[in-house]
């Protein structure tokens, strides 16, 4: 088993400042026409593009080590497993994490909710307990609560934000009694852009003795977690959102809630002894990782985690910040513009609407200018709610954006309000 | 004429500004909910009725250019029409932003129903296009309350 950090990619800086266009060379997809013009990809916060290494990784898996992992005993399946050990050891090196047993594989976030809420909450749960989420949350932290608290009897309490997408901490404080559970809040809102103050939500929570789980899906791929600095109890996250791929995600979660929480599923891999009768339970995180994994996801995930490490995460985030103020500000000078979420502390995700546009029309032109945005109500119905609206139209960005993008999508949203006139 | 001229035909964006038969109504025979989860369009349409005739058929709610201005065209075609003659029309229709049939043969008898033909290039917009149509059928053929999409 292996901790090495292999830097893949030459430097990407200039005299300290972030390149993208060197980024952008990672990523062949972006290079194409799309309804004859270049692809302008600004719908990352639904999933990110992948860069050729990790496409290679999976590839080179697939061609040269697949295999079943933990239970060979010839040379494949040994190679197998310690690519994806290795994976899981890149993933505790890249979060902080104390011990490698502490990450779980899963499908994605919402499966880490759902193996949170599900195993810990049925576990725990009472009747009236109360698990308090925050009002921005994606469906995926916000059902799986409500699933349980039916099942248990808890009461599923909702934390308030303000007009600009803020969430009221002192209202949050005081929602905090001896019937909470549990908090479970996300990191960085999907449809707002939301940095939410989760350092001071787990500190607050943790002196009311409540433990927290902090969906991190649109958080990891624009700055650097440390899961001990903040403390969390738990932190969920995908790795398509990262640039890695489809169908692989991690729970992180303290090895003391993980070691006293029942399985979420059974079958092969989580079980150390079976008999028709009684099954003893595998250690962690085996015990949370029940059939044949995504083996090749979990490799993908690592080269995922090679790439990252070769590139400046300060400069990442201050790179990104400087497309979204720019962003934000062109958006701001075209008439009957509404930005939806405008927090002070935001990540990369631009929701807008515009008067007497339905933003699924804007989607349809701004995709015949190449331009693939997200148009809908992004998982977030009560999120719309809130803001009474059916929907938004929303730009997000990576580490690979330009200006230069950003000036087609104001330029095609000009199209779309000609096209109405 | 492009793709997506095709698409947002003067007729469609006329009556997404304007649309008619909005609005709705007292004491209506039929009353249907019609929702598509995935965008969050949502119209509901009223229907009297007299023998087997649509005497009145209004519509409200909010959505996008296409869903909007095909209630609409829908509302104003299918009014004074048996309600044989509207299904006959939504099975046409259907068929016509689906792609599978040929517009210039259906397009007679149309009427504005033609300036939905655009639709088939944009296959993620046949929902948009057949909601107040999948709401009339269900207005029409039972009493459901409330019909989706998905």
């Amino acid at each position: 088993m292996t901790n090495t950090v292999i830097d893949i990619a030459p430097a990407r800086t200039t005299l300290g400042k972030f390149d993208p266009s060197a980024v952008r060379a990672d990523f062949p997809i972006l290079n194409q026409l799309v309804n004859g013009k270049p692809l302008v990809y600004l719908d990352n916060a639904a999933t990110s593009q992948k860069p050729l290494a990790v496409i290679d990784a999976m590839n080179r898996y697939y061609l040269e080590e697949n295999s079943n992992i933990h239970r060979g005993v010839h040379f494949l399946s040994d190679k197998a497993t310690q690519s994806y050990e290795a994976a899981r050891m890149k993933i505790r090196d890249f979060i902080n994490a104390r011990d490698a047993k502490e990450i779980i594989f899963v499908r994605g976030t919402t499966e880490a909710v759902n193996l949170v809420a599900s195993s810990f909450g049925r576990s725990r749960f009472r009747k009236d307990d109360e698990i308090l989420v925050s009002a921005m949350e994606h469906h995926s932290n916000l059902v799986p609560w409500q699933m349980i608290a039916e099942e248990t009897g808890a009461i599923l309490r909702i934390i308030p934000m303000n007009d600009h997408g803020e969430l009221f901490l002192d209202k949050f404080e005081k929602m905090l009694n001896p019937r909470t559970k549990f908090v479970a809040v996300v990191h960085v809102s999907n449809v707002l852009g939301t940095v939410n103050p989760i350092q001071q939500i787990i500190g607050l929570s943790h002196a009311a003795g409540v433990p927290v789980l902090v969906d991190g899906a649109q958080a990891v791929p624009h700055m650097r977690i440390d899961v001990r600095q903040l403390d969390c109890d738990f932190y969920a996250f995908s790795g398509h959102k990262m640039f890695g791929p489809t169908g692989v995600g991690v729970l992180y979660g303290k090895a003391s809630y993980l070691d006293a929480m029942p399985p979420y599923q059974g079958g092969g891999d989580m079980i150390k002894s079976v008999t028709y009768h009684k099954t003893i339970y595998n250690e962690l995180p085996n015990k949370f990782e029940a059939g044949t994994p995504n083996i090749v996801g979990g490799v993908g995930l690592g080269a995922t985690i090679d790439y990252l490490r070769s590139i400046s995460f300060d400069q990442v985030a201050a790179y990104e910040h400087e497309l979204l103020e720019y962003a934000t500000g062109m958006l701001s000078t075209i008439p009957g513009l509404k930005i939806i979420g405008t927090a002070q502390h935001k990540a990369s995700v631009i929701s807008f609407v515009l008067d007497g546009i339905h933003p699924h029309d804007i989607g349809t032109i701004l995709d015949d200018e190449g331009i693939a945005i997200r148009t809908g109500h992004h998982c977030a119905q009560p999120v719309m709610q809130c803001f009474g609206i059916p929907a938004t139209a929303r730009a997000s960005f990576a580490l690979y954006n330009t200006r230069e993008e950003i000036d087609s999508l104001v330029s095609g949203i000009h199209k779309v309000i000609k096209i109405f006139s | 004429m492009t793709a997506l001229r095709e698409l947002y035909q003067d007729v469609i964006l006329d009556h997404n500004k304007s649309p008619r038969n909005f609005g709705r109504m007292e004491n209506p025979d039929r009353k249907v909910d019609g929702y598509n989860p995935l965008c969050g369009d949502h119209f509901t349409i009223f229907v009297r009725l007299k023998d087997n005739v649509i005497e009145d058929i209004r519509f409200e709610g909010a959505g996008c250019a296409i869903s909007k201005a095909s209630a609409s065209v829908m509302c104003s075609t299918v009014k004074g029409k048996t309600i044989e003659e509207a299904e006959k029309l939504f099975a046409v229709f259907h068929r016509l932003v689906t792609g599978e049939a040929d517009p210039m043969s259906q397009l007679d008898g149309l009427g504005k129903l033609a300036a939905f033909s655009g639709v088939s290039e944009f296959p993620a917009r046949v929902k948009c296009a057949t909601l107040a149509w999948h709401t009339l059928h269900a207005a029409l053929e039972t009493n459901q309350h409330r019909v989706t999409t998905e």
